[in-house]
């Protein structure tokens, strides 16, 4: 390892121009990163991005086309099967036997991992623990609600101790109070000082990730904390209109050329402009001529969502040109 | 590397107790099989329908269709007395044949003049064809005989046969193809069974994504394979017990040889049948896919190729070659010679041999498949 050893400034990842063509198709573009010991990193992006598989380049499930990556210390491209025994990894698809117990399952996933014993009864409490599940070893896993299936598949992922886990959209189709728990349960393991490599697409999540990097069509667009990502990359203001059929607003707003980006928040309509007292005088004259009441017009704080909307957006025009 | 051999294979176990419509299927199917292919497949032709067309109306005439009817082989379904009627008799299949008596034919006899009796087959059948053609000729050479030793027994010559031909059938006496199908048919209903249910088993996994979470593991791909085989192993055994048991009452087949050599040279051919399932499961990804190539994959070679219906010997040279690609020709020989001959070891070594080579190979392939599509 490279870096200095000081605790919390070790990576525990480090990629570095990592391709994946599948054919003649790109799904990883020569991306470079690095993950800190202990940290969530939250690795954003739509569908079909590439993030799973980048997920799975990392976990040594797949080989990668070019470059190359050091997880927790070993290098994915040649040493894939000392990657596997240092990291834990949450399928995308739910990654449990449907049709074995609770307790099956464990035992099972804890067997692969070479657990016997006493340290097999430990880990087996501390799942169930954790997972809601004292005393309903005997459930069948299919049984089980979605959010404490989720609880237990991160659990079984995390069996062996692993320094380094990787969780591909792990709350997907989870009910919201599930997903707030879940999240707790990923922070206690952060705490634990193990490292957190996370993909989702819900962008409020990625507020509780200690780092985010933005990926579109297998190209990193963006990366830092949360709060830089929101003042680095908007350096426009924020305005948050509310008014009379929002729908016509927008289109309206969409072909003035004094708007840069335009995205709808349930009754609001957030604009992005350079200028914000032109910009206010413009909207009401704009709205006023198609009759359209503005009710109330507000500077705001850029959400995540709106900083990504906007890097999107202005990515796919490059690629575009 | 045992301990996470064993946990495949228990996790095996279990998912596999608890699909119970599989474990029916697995069980049952065999049985199913054995009971139709034993009693619908049988290359010994019986009641063979006869109509007689007979211009003679002799004595001698009658003693010969008693002669034919008297055996099981032929019945006599019908008189005629019009030659026109043969061709639709035949057409309509009233009739599988149709023998004619020539007028004068007894008086012709004792003239001791040579006669002819005409058989008419209905030839669409070519091999059914054909033994009723032997089945006559015998017919007619013992009357012939008895004929003749009665003729000169009447001048007061006492006859005897010079040379006779006393067919003995080794190992299977009463001639019956049931008896020597059946090995052949054992060897087919657990080459189904076992690439069937290993491949549906591992395409599953790749299915619903529970390969992913194994992939990952330190599981290699061999361990993950033995695991994966031990179980079914198991069901394969049991299966043949299963098998064995129904032969031995229904069909009276025999164990002759040792059973330990039964046991081992079983184990070996349900070994590389589930290295057959394994490739199969390698190169499919969804379970429709596996099941299709699994069925034809297992099923026509050992049907047609493995010498089970149809002799080797007869087939053409090229063919021939071809057919060693299915391991039933080489475990079905081991099985007549230990379940009929009752014969050890000495004799079918060279199908033993065949039988490690062919799971190795394909094991060795497997793997290296598995691996390989972890490049994408
Ligand atoms: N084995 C494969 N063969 C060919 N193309 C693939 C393969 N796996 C993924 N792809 C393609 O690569 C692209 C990226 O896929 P990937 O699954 O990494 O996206 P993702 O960001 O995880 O998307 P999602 O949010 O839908 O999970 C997609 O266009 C996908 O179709
Ligand atoms: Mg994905």
């Amino acid at each position: 390892m490279s870096l200095s050893s000081q605790k919390g400034n070790m990576n525990s990842i480090e990629v570095k121009n990592l391709t994946k063509k599948f054919g003649s198709f790109t799904a990883v573009d020569g991306i470079s990163f690095n993950v800190k010991e202990g940290e969530i990193f939250g690795f954003l992006g739509a569908n079909g991005a590439g993030k799973s598989t980048a997920i799975r380049i990392l976990c040594g499930i797949i080989e990668p086309t070019s470059g190359d990556a050091i997880v927790g210390g070993y290098s994915v491209m040649n040493e894939p099967d000392k990657v596997k025994l240092n990291i834990g990894y949450m399928s995308q698809k739910f990654s449990l036997y449907n049709d074995l117990t609770v307790e099956e399952n464990i035992n099972f996933f804890g067997g692969v991992y070479g657990l016997i014993k006493n340290k097999l009864e430990d880990r087996k409490k501390w799942v169930l623990k954790v997972a809601y599940l004292e005393g309903k070893e005997k459930l069948l896993t299919k049984d089980l609600p979605g959010g404490i299936k989720q609880r237990l598949a991160l659990a079984i992922a995390v069996i062996h101790e692993p320094k380094i886990v990787f969780l591909d959209e792990p709350t997907g189709g989870v009910d919201p109070i599930s997903r707030r728990n879940f999240w707790e349960l990923i922070n206690e393991l952060s705490h634990k000082g193990i490292t957190v490599f996370v993909t989702t697409h819900y962008l409020d999540e990625a507020e509780y990730c200690n780092s985010i990097t933005l990926i579109n069509a297998g190209k990193i667009i963006a990366s830092g904390t949360s709060k830089e990502l929101k003042t680095k990359y908007l350096t426009n203001t924020m305005l948050e209109v509310e008014c009379d059929r929002v729908v016509e607003a927008l289109d309206i707003f969409s072909k003035q050329d004094w708007v840069e980006e335009t995205s709808i928040f349930g009754n609001y309509i957030h604009i992005s402009v350079e200028d914000e007292n032109s910009a206010r005088s413009l909207a009401e004259k704009t709205l006023k001529e198609n009759n359209i009441k503005i009710i109330r017009m507000d500077k705001i704080v850029p959400t995540l969502e709106d900083v990504f909307i906007y890097l999107l957006e202005k990515d796919t025009k490059k690629n575009v040109k | 590397m045992l301990n996470r051999i064993k946990a495949i294979a228990l996790k095996e176990i279990r998912q596999l107790k608890r699909d119970t419509r599989m474990l029916f299927v697995l069980f049952v199917f065999p049985l199913l099989l054995l009971v139709i292919f034993g009693y619908a497949i049988n290359f010994d032709v019986h009641h063979i329908k006869m109509v007689v067309l007979d211009q003679d109306k002799s004595f001698d005439s009658r003693n010969f269709i008693n002669s034919l009817t008297s055996s099981s082989y032929f019945d006599l379904v019908g008189y005629i007395n019009d030659e026109n009627k043969i061709k639709e008799i035949l057409d309509k299949k009233e009739a599988q044949c149709v023998i004619v008596f020539p007028k004068d034919m007894s008086r012709q006899l004792y003239a001791n003049q040579n006669v002819k009796i005409q058989i008419l087959i209905d030839g669409v059948d070519g091999n059914t064809a054909t033994v009723i053609q032997n089945y006559f000729n015998y017919a007619v050479q013992s009357y012939s005989q008895k004929f003749i030793s009665n003729v000169l027994a009447v001048k007061g010559i006492k006859s005897y046969v010079p040379i006779d031909l006393e067919p003995v059938f080794w190992f299977n006496p009463d001639l019956s193809s049931t008896f020597f199908l059946i090995p052949g048919l054992i060897a087919m209903i657990l080459i189904i069974t076992a690439v069937v249910s290993i491949s549906l088993s591992i395409v599953r996994e790749k299915e619903r994504g529970t390969i992913e979470q194994i992939n990952v593991s330190p599981l290699t791909s061999f361990e993950m394979l033995i695991g994966k085989t031990i179980p079914y192993i198991i069901i394969s055994l049991l299966i043949t017990v299963v098998i064995l048991t129904a032969g031995y009452i229904l069909f009276q087949i025999p164990i002759k040889g040792n059973y330990f050599l039964l046991l081992i040279t079983t184990l070996l051919f349900i070994f590389a049948s589930l290295n057959l399932g394994i490739f199969v499961s390698s190169v499919s990804q969804t379970q429709q896919v596996a099941f299709q190539i699994a069925t034809i994959i297992s099923m026509l070679p050992s049907t047609i190729l493995s010498g089970f219906i149809f002799p080797i010997e007869s087939m053409p040279v090229p063919i021939q070659w071809l057919t060693n690609i299915t391991p039933s020709k080489f475990f079905l020989i081991i099985l007549r010679d230990i379940l009929l001959k009752g014969v050890g070891i000495e004799a079918f070594w060279q199908q033993v041999l065949y039988l490690v080579l062919f799971s190795a190979i394909l094991l060795g392939l497997s793997t290296l498949i598995n691996k390989r599509s972890k490049v994408g």
